[in-house]
């Protein structure tokens, strides 16, 4: 019994560790390569319960990447299967960046690491504007371009002009959206 | 203290931040550099570039260095714990419930009506990007790096970690 969980949890270390260190592109681009590990090569659930995994997950805030390892790590190991699930998925790139970002502080007064520096601010900058694009689009197709722009743009007043803390506001749309009746379009339920 | 504030800024952008790690992004900004004051926006620039060239999930990785840089190896652990746990906690707890509404109007909703508040924030932050090159580089190097790495990221879909090597190169040739 001891033997066979023990055995299990570095199964489930490693299995969750490579998920981590191949997982580039932030969460989503993840999910993939979770269901590499779970489903195909060790059949710790099938296809179906891996859906529902997903789909559940989904209606959670939060990064995806941390919730689904931390309940597949729980169901097939206990709570010592999440917190090693979890851990395998995020300690080595955590450290990662400490160390690497440690050292670039150190040296930060030399003149040619300050200006490697600034120039990662554009490139940032273009990556920021890459995700506004998307999450604008998938916005404009769900909600259409007129509801978007109004919500986008009258968060943006209450948020940047008036200061109010954007927890409220999204806090508040997340709660209406919650409690206000359901559309009537959306007819075949059930 | 510092750990209750790091834990306030961890929790609420994970737990209002609908639609994936990169939505919380903007949340987090608004705690450490707007809120706190914790890091300049030149420093979470650097985590951003760091964290978007390395795997693993965007969201805990910059809660730890964050986490780190303000508190030591305990603040780094606090703030990861406060990304993780609260959203893992529910999805334990309350499966059956949320299995039963997930394919729910209400709840598609939930993230349908987050999603442009996100997109203003992450608009409003690139322009900070923006104005924060032309304070550090000047307006030819934002240009010139912003373009090229736009037409590498976008169009010729070349890894972000290989994007952010090259503009090391660039500044510490040019920049220096």
């Amino acid at each position: 019994m001891t033997a066979q969980s023990q055995a299990s949890l570095s199964k489930i270390f490693l299995a969750f560790a490579r998920i981590g260190l191949l997982g580039f592109g932030g969460g989503p681009a993840m999910i993939p390569l979770v269901r590499d590990e779970v489903v195909t090569r060790h059949q710790w659930m099938d296809d179906d319960a891996f859906a529902d995994v997903l789909a559940i997950a989904n209606t959670l805030p939060g990064p995806i990447a941390t919730k689904m390892p931390g309940y597949i790590g729980y169901r097939i190991g206990g709570f010592s299967g999440c917190a090693v699930a979890v851990a395998a998925v995020i300690v080595p790139m955590v450290l990662a960046m400490i160390l690497l970002l440690g050292l670039f502080s150190r040296y930060r007064e030399v003149e040619w690491i300050q200006g490697m520096g600034f120039a990662v601010i554009p490139v940032v900058m273009i990556m920021m504007g890459q995700l506004t694009l998307d999450f604008w689009n998938k916005s404009r197709l769900a909600l259409g371009p007129w509801t978007s722009l109004v919500l986008g743009a009258g968060s943006g007043v209450l948020i940047y002009l008036l200061g109010i803390h954007p927890g409220w506001i999204i806090g508040a749309l997340l709660a209406t959206a919650m409690l206000a009746p359901e559309p009537r379009r959306k007819e075949v339920d059930q | 203290m510092i750990y209750w504030e790091l834990f306030l800024a961890f929790f609420i952008p994970n737990i209002i931040g609908y639609g994936g790690g990169p939505a919380i992004i903007p949340l987090i900004e608004a705690e450490v550099v707007g809120r706190y004051g914790w890091m300049s926006a030149q420093e979470f620039a650097e985590t951003l570039a760091l964290g978007n060239a390395l795997p693993s999930p965007i969201a805990t990785k910059m809660a730890g260095q964050i986490g780190f840089d303000v508190a030591g190896a305990g603040g780094a652990l606090v703030a990861v714990l406060a990304t993780v746990v609260p959203s893992l906690l529910l999805m334990l707890g309350a499966l059956g419930l949320l299995y039963r509404y997930r394919d729910s109007p209400r709840v598609k909703r939930m993230s349908q009506w987050v999603r442009p508040v996100i997109a203003m924030m992450m608009a409003w932050l690139t322009w900070g990007f923006f104005s924060e090159g032309l304070e550090t580089s000047g307006l030819i190097h934002t240009l010139v790096i912003g373009s090229v790495a736009a037409l590498a990221l976008l169009r010729l879909r070349i890894h972000p970690a290989f994007v952010v090597l090259a503009a090391l190169a660039y500044g510490g040739l040019l920049l220096g």
